[in-house]
């Protein structure tokens, strides 16, 4: 069948050269795609001035406890003794009593300076994220503070799960040259970081 | 994870000293007493790209490994074993991200969006299996891709779906890869990574909807091998294409085939196809009709996808978290519903006006009011392409793996006795030029 004979290598043929086609396309595609991505690295982090403390990043990291924690700017900080981000809003007393904290798992550690300074410290591998601290110190205090992803525990998934969550927002892929956002205003001076 | 962290300690960079801009309520203190120092905060920074760079490494060693074990030295063991190997590395070790199949997103939201610039790391997992695979078939399927992996590891007994019932399901693939790519362009959600069956498994922790999916999908795929790879993966679609242009790729057997049969059932994936009658001229005459027809079809179905997909952007609009937010607020305004949401809350704080709110949904509402209609056209053009492929007929002449659909997972060389004779004689010949 002389049909037979000359259809197959036709298919053959018409397949090399799509094969040739597809080839250059996905190379071309790539390369066109890599000559933009030079050096990007992406992070996702939180905006602190969109943050609205509604504890979904807690709950909804892959991690648990969460990769987002509270950082404290020391230097924003007022060192008040009635500290609105540490105590409940009607503390029984100004004690470090379980039942005064706002904190539920304990997270901030409170050390007198001097009169009348207190200064806290957020115990990082306790601290959950869920962000009631920050809101009782934005009501009433300096800001001082806020809500961080933290890259060392991040796995920087390719859709965070918190970011899908987030009801304001707040993150976004920032370069991870620049991994944190800060409060507006407050820079720390560590000259990589903006 | 402890090794990452050790990384990470040395890169620590500690914020002694700050700028501040603004007025603070509660002046920060100067301690005159004690003259205490404020301690510094600490900022650790991201895993370092060599990490990332050692994935794609590790990756091409999988690819060419998976690559020379399926279709070189032709051993199901040794796929098995590179493929748990994978498992362990791209799914458990490294907690399934990024993968391939993300990665259409990435690849979707460059090229949609110029100012996002996607990772070289992202990029490589992207390009490479469709390279190897376009060279040599579905190996990544086989014995890299962590999702395929941990499906391939529990298949007991599996059933033979029906032809007619497989290309149907391949649907959803197809929907699902339009979907993905619309929604990645337009809003950017990555839908892919939202519904990833079995990442929770990965990191052993996750929502109960993302477990009880990916749970479902392994007790099915005891019996349906591979239901996500066959049926729901979007990657899967792409490869599958690449796939039939392949140059080299699996024969079940190394020389003639014998037509004994004996590997018809062999494939878990229903991949396999037996031999087929060249048609009649009379059968012809009419496929060509019939093929004529399809393809003056193709358009119209594209064309009315086109249209009845404006009635998805709605729905489409609804898994936008902003349409949501104007809806629920636009809500409140009227009085229809009572109290606040997170959403609306965070709207309140945010300053903005319901104006700048509403228009900013409405204009989503558009381009995914487009993008629904889009991927109306989508659909029409796949059911098109999958009708002209049910009418093709082509005369083959011994039992082969599908060129689209075989993964190259060596299942099917146990069976063929013209390769179990091979490696008999390929035996033989060792222990005589041993001895």
């Amino acid at each position: 069948m002389p049909e037979d004979t000359q259809g197959i290598p036709r298919r053959e043929f018409l397949r090399v050269s799509a094969r040739g086609v597809a080839l250059a396309a996905v190379v071309g595609g790539t390369g066109y795609l890599a000559t933009r991505s030079r050096e990007a690295r992406y992070v996702w982090q939180l905006d602190p001035s969109k943050c609205t403390q509604c504890g979904k990043c807690a709950t909804n990291c892959v991690l648990k406890p969460s990769a987002v924690k509270c950082v404290h700017a020391f230097a924003m900080c007022g060192y008040c003794e009635l500290c609105t981000g540490y105590f409940e809003p009607e503390p029984n007393a100004l004690t470090t009593a379980a039942e005064n904290q706002l904190c539920p798992v304990a997270a901030i550690k409170r050390t007198f300076v001097e009169d009348p300074y207190f200064e806290y410290e957020i115990d990082e591998p306790l601290c959950i994220g869920c962000g009631k601290c920050v809101e009782g110190c934005r009501a009433f205090g300096n800001g001082s503070l806020f809500l961080q992803v933290r890259h060392d525990r991040c796995l920087n998934c390719n859709e965070c799960s918190i970011a899908a969550a987030c009801p304001a927002e707040a993150f976004s892929r920032v370069p991870a040259t620049q991994g944190y956002l800060y409060r507006p205003g407050y820079s720390p001076a560590t000259g990589k970081q903006g | 994870m402890r090794a990452r962290s050790f990384i990470l300690v040395a890169l620590l960079v500690s914020a002694c000293g700050a700028a501040l801009g603004v007025e603070q309520r509660f002046p920060p203190p100067e301690f005159t007493e004690t003259q205490h120092q404020l301690p510094c905060e600490q900022y650790p920074q991201p895993v370092p790209s060599t990490v990332q760079n050692m994935d794609v490494w590790v990756l091409v060693v999988a690819l060419c490994l998976a690559t020379w074990l399926a279709l070189g030295l032709r051993s199901r063991n040794a796929v098995f074993a590179l493929m748990v190997a994978c498992l362990v590395y791209f799914g458990f070790w490294r907690q399934g991200c990024v993968c391939p199949i993300g990665a259409i997103q990435n690849v979707t939201l460059a090229l949609a969006d110029a100012k996002y610039a996607i990772p070289a790391a992202v990029l490589a997992f992207f390009a490479l299996p469709l390279v190897f695979t376009l060279l040599f078939g579905r190996s990544f399927c086989a014995a890299v891709c962590p999702l395929g992996g941990i499906q391939d590891a529990v298949v007991v007994y599996p059933v033979r779906v029906p032809q007619w019932l497989e290309g149907g399901l391949r649907v959803l693939a197809y929907a699902y890869l339009g979907g993905a790519v619309i929604f990645a362009a337009v809003a950017p959600v990555f839908l892919i990574c939202r519904y990833d069956p079995f990442v929770g498994f990965f990191r052993l922790s996750g929502s109960l909807g993302m477990l009880l999916f990916g749970g479902g999908l392994l007790a099915v795929g005891m019996f349906i091998g591979r239901p996500y790879c066959r049926f729901l993966c979007p990657y899967g679609v792409l490869l599958g294409w690449l796939s039939r242009l392949s140059g080299r790729r699996v024969t079940i057997t190394p020389d003639a085939c014998v037509r004994c049969r004996l590997c018809e059932d062999s494939c878990p994936f229903g991949a396999i196809r037996k031999p087929v009658e060249p048609p009649t001229p009379a059968e012809r005459v009419a496929g060509r009709r019939r093929l004529a027809w399809l393809l003056g079809l193709v358009p119209v179905l594209a064309a009315v996808g086109f249209v009845a997909g404006g009635a998805l952007g709605t729905p489409f609009s609804k898994l936008h978290p902003e349409v949501t937010r104007a809806e629920r607020v636009r809500a409140e305004e009227l009085g229809e519903v009572k109290g606040t949401t997170d959403a609306s809350d965070a709207f309140y704080e945010s300053g903005r006006t319901t104006d700048a709110l509403y228009g900013e949904a409405r204009r989503l509402r558009g381009r995914l009011a487009l993008g629904g209609r889009l991927f109306g056209a989508w659909m029409g053009l796949v059911v098109g392409g999958m009708l002209i492929h049910l009418t093709l007929r082509r005369r083959r002449d011994d039992y082969e793996a599908d060129r689209g659909t075989c993964i190259a997972c060596g299942r099917c060389y146990d069976y063929c006795p013209v390769e179990l004779r091979r490696r008999k004689d390929a035996g033989g010949e060792t222990k005589a030029r041993g001895g």
